[in-house]
């Protein structure tokens, strides 16, 4: 046993089980008091929610503040701080190791939902306190099926008694790494973000008030779940990228798919959105989106965590989980769908448009989005449905994705680049025409000559594709910037004048092109050798010279490793030296590698050891990844985007201002 | 009636969430293997009871074997273990792939259930068992001499398994 000074207090699982217990409590009460009180008229019950909603903020958070407590102090009588901690683990893996594995990360899901009920709870005071109970006690519906979804089947405290284990078996190696200490927290704030703007709709389906007021309470929640998913599933692909030390970055993975889809979904939505708040029209079908964002949120959680399918991502499968999370998303979807049916507003909105209008490119928008994620969710579900249906097993890869995604995004940017420009109702062809022109020539003559300038082996015609679309929807946002700024006086007052949202959409946009560059010129122009290194050998790769000096032994805080040892050279001149690991971690014996990589804004290089041969020789990956920085560049410049979107003022006036003053700001998107 | 458009995404829900339901109820028995007649993936892994040693796929060659897949929360593995127990006892050589498993649990019921395998390596993440197309444990594979892939039972394996199919196949390869 461990000595009496470090010995960790046992009551403390059991003070988080219990708060998790009250928590579940509290949820309850929050799910049927609010809602009653709005029924009946009750100001009280009404106003109880946000009460409520802090309390239980506070239960789970002090749940998640015990199970913290049993890693840092190695309390391995819990199973699952004994299955995924170890003492020699260092303190801030012992932290991200919290959510490391099943039960702990579900718990940091209920956090967080509770986290996003307590700051509607907080910024909400403009709305009326009937919509406001309303949403907290929906929020508080899916807070029960978390909780009980926790404590029925993944108590993260269940206890080793007796026969206590002295050492823990180690978290996943993979999972060591200061990626996954963000990684899951942003991804699941995103996720479970989306369960926000669900609950406004399902409190809208329930008070059947649907108006140009509900779109602009919705929006900022809508747009800053968005970021969180855009920052989590960027944060993912970098981490694969770097950890993996296969030097990719997205696979088409059944996980990964999975949190593409609601950010899919999620980013038509904060589209339509746009359109419900302005105009008032595409009520239902809005409605509809925020039910499918979160409900693929759930189908994530669902796939993830119930072993229906392989993955690199996968929990160990769980029937009994399975069967869980099936039932609660059968509630959820069910019920919410259910609902829709009966009290969706189905009058025919005669507010009318024509073809050449931003509606009309929304709507556009929104559908070309809803085809991307349902050719995903096929992709990703057809292995299922085919076995369910005796049609044999299928494995969907990349190129199924790739051949569908690709047309798709390129339709999307081309009328991304038209759309912005567009007016409400209608736009006369001749204003986009004198315009859009100059935007248009640039670049188709980029998209000729800059491939001529990048990589070595030939002209690419995947290139000149990727440069059109890229300068394309970079220079119409400029346009359409310099066609809003035509009658300033100066620069400076013409930006001024600019609402933030406009400025968050023209951010937001360019980060889109930004990625497509990354992603297109990456994919045309990596170069990747798989050599075999002896000390002293010299390789040349995309002009740089590699000088291998063999391989030393380190050692770190939980593993040893071999490190190679490798000096670049660039145009004869000595340019930096990278050091690539093959570890092997003590407690489970698990191999990983570990890349170097020289990070660079026009390119990566990318060196992963693999095995070693005779006589000193080892194998070595070496890749030559140009613009690969972009890819993630690109989803910060969104998420700033976003952020610029939410910070504008009209989301922060009074209830009592006349809503004919939101056409002052009307610019924006 | 044009309400009834509304229903749309409701009854397509319904329809997919048979298939979870089957996806769930019905996990695969059977599963053609792209592999067969292939030679195994490659591999670098760490033995179960001895993380120092690493075995590779040129550690399975030389004879004729059984590589089986397992794991502790696998509770269709513990009804194959007594049959693995009996064909290790006649000398039939049976190598393990501890998969997506916990490591500790792991070696505890080899101690308690007694160990039937020559080694077993530890495929934690379940790489190995995405090279290997693993769909859920327990697994079988028959290798030959080479390491090449002859056979593949998905399931538990037992006598009716093993007179029918797995053992004639075994016997061809001695």
């Amino acid at each position: 046993m461990i000595h009496e000074a470090i010995a960790p207090n046992l009551m403390v699982p059991e003070l988080g089980h219990y708060a998790l217990i009250l928590a579940l409590c509290l949820a309850v009460c929050q799910a049927a008091l609010p809602l009653w009180g709005s029924f009946t008229g009750n100001r009280v019950w009404m106003a109880s929610s946000r009460s409520l909603a802090t309390g239980q903020f506070v239960f789970v958070a002090f749940a998640f503040a015990c199970l913290t407590y049993s890693f840092l102090h190695d309390d391995f009588s819990v199973v699952y701080v004994a299955n995924q901690s170890n003492t020699l683990l260092p303190d801030q893996y012992k932290v991200s190791a919290v959510w490391g594995g099943h039960e702990g990360s579900l718990l940091l899901w209920v956090l967080i939902l509770c986290g996003w009920s307590l700051s509607v709870a907080a910024f909400s005071k403009e709305m009326p306190l009937e919509m406001v109970s309303r949403v907290l006690s929906v929020m508080a519906m899916v807070g029960v099926g978390f909780l009980s979804f926790v404590l029925l089947t993944s108590n993260p405290f269940d206890r080793h008694l007796p026969g206590i284990p002295t050492e823990g078996s180690d978290l996943n190696p993979l999972l060591q790494d200061f990626g996954l200490i963000i990684h899951p927290p942003m991804l699941y704030m995103g996720y479970v973000g989306l369960s926000v703007v669900f609950a406004f709709a399902i409190a809208a389906l329930i008070s059947g008030r649907l108006d140009s007021a509900w779109a602009r309470w919705s929006r900022p929640w809508t747009t800053i779940a968005w970021v969180f998913l855009t920052m989590g599933i960027a944060l993912g692909s970098w981490w694969a990228y770097y950890e993996l030390g296969w030097g990719g970055w997205w696979f088409w993975d059944p996980v990964e798919n999975a949190s593409f889809m609601p950010w899919l979904v999620a980013t038509a939505l904060v589209h339509s959105l746009a359109v419900t708040e302005k105009r008032g029209v595409f009520k239902s079908w809005t409605l509809l989106l925020a039910i499918f964002a979160f409900s693929l949120s759930l189908l994530g959680t669902f796939l993830v965590r119930s072993g229906v399918l392989t993955s690199v991502h996968a929990f160990a499968a769980d029937p009994e989980r399975g069967v869980f999370i099936l039932g609660f998303l059968g509630v959820v979807v069910g019920g919410s769908l259910t609902l829709y049916a009966f009290r969706a507003p189905n009058v025919k909105s005669y507010a009318s448009f024509g073809w050449l209008s931003r509606e009309a490119f929304l709507l556009l928008n929104n559908i070309l989005f809803i085809i991307a994620m349902l050719t995903i969710l096929l992709g990703t579900l057809y292995p299922l449905i085919a076995d369910a249906l005796d049609w044999g097993k299928i494995s969907v890869g990349p190129p199924y994705f790739n051949f569908f995604f690709v047309p798709l995004m390129a339709v999307i940017s081309v009328l991304m680049g038209i759309g912005s420009m567009l007016n409400w109702k209608r736009t006369e062809v001749s204003l986009l025409k004198r315009w859009l022109s100059p935007a248009l020539i640039a670049s188709v003559i980029f998209a000729f000559i800059i491939p001529f300038f990048i990589g070595s082996g030939g002209y690419e015609w995947g290139a000149v594709l990727t440069v059109f679309l890229g300068s394309w929807v970079i220079l119409s946002m400029l346009s359409d910037l310099r066609y809003r700024l035509r009658n300033a006086q100066t620069l400076r007052s013409g930006l001024g004048k600019l609402s933030l949202s406009y400025q968050g959409m023209l951010v937001a946009h360019i980060g889109v092109a930004i990625s497509i560059l990354g992603v297109g010129l990456n994919t045309i122009y990596s170069d990747q050798r798989d050599l075999l290194m002896a000390p002293g050998k010299v390789v040349e790769q995309g002009g740089y010279e590699y000088h291998f000096d063999g391989v030393v032994q380190v050692k770190g805080p939980n593993y040893v490793a071999e490190e190679g040892r490798i000096r670049i050279f660039k145009d004869g001149e000595y340019y930096t030296e990278l050091k690539p690991q093959k570890r092997r971690y003590f407690s489970s014996g698990q191999v990983m590698t570990e890349a170097a990589i020289d990070v660079g804004f026009w390119r990566d290089l990318y060196i992963a050891l693999g095995e070693p041969l005779e006589d000193d020789a080892w194998a070595v990956r070496l890749h030559y990844k140009p613009f690969v920085r972009w890819i993630w560049l690109g989803a910060i410049f969104m998420s700033i985007g976003g952020l610029l979107a939410i910070a504008d003022k009209r989301y922060r006036r009074k209830k009592t201002v006349n809503p004919v003053a939101s056409k002052t700001s009307a610019s924006a998107v | 009636m044009s309400r009834f458009k509304l229903f749309i995404p409701l009854f397509i829900f319904l329809v997919l969430a048979v298939f979870f339901w089957r996806g769930l109820s019905l996990d695969p028995t059977r599963m053609p293997s792209a592999l067969i007649d292939k030679p195994l993936p490659t591999f670098t892994l760490a033995d179960l009871n001895d993380p120092a040693v690493m075995r590779t796929q040129d550690s399975l060659k030389g004879r004729a074997a059984l590589l089986n897949v397992w794991a502790t929360w696998c509770v269709s593995c513990r009804v194959e273990h007594p049959y693995l127990l009996q064909l290790a006892e006649q000398g039939v050589p049976i190598y393990g792939i501890n998969y997506k498993d916990d490591v500790t649990q792991a070696r505890q019921w080899l101690k308690d259930l007694e160990n039937p395998y020559v080694f077993n390596v530890v495929d934690a993440d379940g790489r190995l068992g995405i090279d290997l197309g693993v769909f859920g444990a327990p697994e079988t594979y028959v290798l030959d001499k080479q390491g090449v892939i002859r056979y593949k039972h998905v399931g538990v394996l037992d006598d009716r398994v093993w007179r029918e199919t797995v053992g004639p196949i075994f016997e061809q390869l001695q």
